[in-house]
């Protein structure tokens, strides 16, 4: 009698594992993308619109840009949805991604206090703002994970040959988590941010914090999208993931994004070609 | 300090209004947790008994090995089983990685060894006090292995209920194997990290709220059901 229970529970639980499992299984992509994207909201409201047209659903999986390449190198994805171009072209290089398209920009944005303790407010020249918040030793929140927002820091601390790392855990303070996580930490302890600037508009703990740099040249922020290599890994959807891509290229998916607004502004300017 | 207020105010809209995204997300949680209690439970309570009550060469170490992986970070089990299920992992070709099932098997990773562990204790406890009874009768290890498992059901609940908490209440491992996808495999702990992520402290710790009003509501049905069995068993 004990014996057939432990069995047929045995039985249920596998029932159960299996119909969960079951549901990953319709027509669907994955595309692994970066949180930006992801928490400013944009994919709630476009995606519906590609669903509705064709059916095939689209998981999302939000991380930083550098966890999202590693992610569609080992071939977990069909997408790759990102912003640091000099990654993803080196991806596509290696042979990892199929061809690497523009999809949309918007800009990094330099948040701090309103205090502002190293006087950078409305300054149009990051570089320079930087410079000012490394002499000061004003604290600055950096993501320290590889994301495409780090790498987009990285570049501009070496644009003002400053090497910040080298005062880590004084006023220069890698998380090493995400955009929110670090805008959240900024925030707590008073410490400039660079930012995107969808994220910024979309993210509700903004204290006393106000953007403080923006519309510099070297603030761009360019988003880009390729096909993981089926040669690569045979098990990617190439005909869905392609179908994605070109719908997102096309007039009717640059139009959707161009119509994505957040407190009555546009997050996303789409540039593809 | 409003953020607290502000958040049971929430958690009873976000429960009063009974959403749809929120409910599915609750079901797929315990779905998810509960059944990695199972399975764990299947592996870690014969695998308990079976330390507290054979004796082998090795059973310290055993004993030793299983309590250390109670301190088995999330984030690591995660990780281990990303590498598994990733296409360019050994298990690539189940297709299971960013799936529910992904995230079942990261929990029952998890929680197998705290499972394990505890029901090696609670059952050591029983078995000193059976031991001469076993030897008068000369039951076999099978037989004292399922007497002791038996009758020491009402503390396995418990048991079983430590290894829920763990399970329900982490977010490392499913953050990584799950991917926190919308609709797929988005449970209560990812939204809670989401929410924050996007500076929601409120929506988050109303949510927050939820689970654990959630985690309370399976401890007091567990409960019930236990002292139910117990006084029906003393009528």
């Amino acid at each position: 009698m004990i014996k057939r229970q432990f069995v047929q529970s045995i039985i249920a639980g596998m029932a159960l594992c299996f119909s969960v499992a079951a549901v990953a299984a319709d027509e669907s992509i994955i595309v692994q993308s970066t949180t930006s994207t992801a928490n400013s909201g944009l994919y709630d409201a476009i995606l519906p619109q590609f669903t509705e047209k064709t059916g095939i659903q689209v998981n999302v999986v939000a991380v930083g840009t550098g966890q999202a390449i590693k992610n569609a190198m080992n071939g977990d994805g069909d997408v790759l949805f990102v912003h640091a171009k000099p990654s993803e072209e080196k991806f596509v290089a290696e042979g990892y991604g199929v061809e690497r398209f523009d999809v949309m920009y918007n800009d990094f944005i330099i948040v701090g206090p309103a205090d502002d303790p190293a006087g950078v407010a409305g300054s149009h020249d990051a570089v320079a703002s930087l410079k000012k918040i490394a002499e000061s030793q004003s604290a600055f929140a950096s993501r320290g994970d590889n994301s495409g927002t780090h790498k987009k820091e990285v570049a501009l601390w070496k644009a003002a040959a400053i090497d910040p790392t080298a005062d880590s855990g004084k006023w220069y303070r890698e998380t090493g988590s995400g955009m929110g996580a670090t805008l959240n930490a900024g925030v707590g302890m008073g410490a400039y941010v660079l930012t995107d600037r969808a994220t910024w508009i979309s993210f509700k703990n903004k204290g006393d914090y106000n953007i403080l740099v923006e519309g510099s040249d070297a603030l761009f922020n360019q988003y880009g999208i390729m096909l993981v290599n089926p040669e690569k890994h045979p098990n990617v959807n190439a005909e869905a993931g392609q179908t994605f891509i070109d719908w997102i290229l096309s007039e009717e998916g640059q139009n959707a994004i161009a119509a994505y607004q957040l407190d009555g502004q546009q997050l996303f300017f789409p540039n593809a070609k | 300090m409003q953020d607290f207020g502000s958040a049971f105010t929430l958690a009873f809209q976000l429960v009063l209004n009974a959403d749809a995204d929120l409910i599915e997300i609750i079901l797929l949680s315990l779905k998810v947790s509960l059944t990695a209690v199972l399975l764990s439970a299947l592996i870690g309570l014969p695998l308990g008994a079976l330390l507290a009550t054979a004796r082998f060469p090795g059973r310290q170490f055993c004993l030793l090995l299983v309590n250390a992986l109670m301190g088995l970070p999330p984030v690591v089990v995660g990780l281990m089983v990303y590498l598994m299920l990733s296409n360019a992992g050994p298990l690539g070709w189940l297709r299971l990685l960013y799936s529910p099932a992904a995230m079942i098997i990261a929990q029952t990773i998890l929680i197998t060894p705290i499972i394990a562990a505890l029901t090696a204790q609670v059952i050591s406890d029983y078995e000193r006090e059976y031991r001469e009874l076993f030897r008068s009768m000369g039951l076999g290890l099978r037989q004292r292995i399922l007497t002791l498992l038996f009758d020491a059901r009402y503390s396995l609940m418990t048991v079983s209920l430590a290894g829920f908490g763990r399970a329900v209440a982490e977010v490392g491992a499913v953050m990584i194997v799950g991917g926190n996808i919308d609709h797929l495999t988005r449970v209560m702990t990812t939204s809670i990290a989401l929410e924050t992520s996007k500076g929601d402290l409120a929506l988050a710790l109303a949510l927050g709220v939820v689970l654990m009003s959630l985690a309370l509501l399976v401890n007091a049905l567990v409960m019930t059901t236990r002292l139910t069995a117990k006084r029906m068993a003393h009528d």
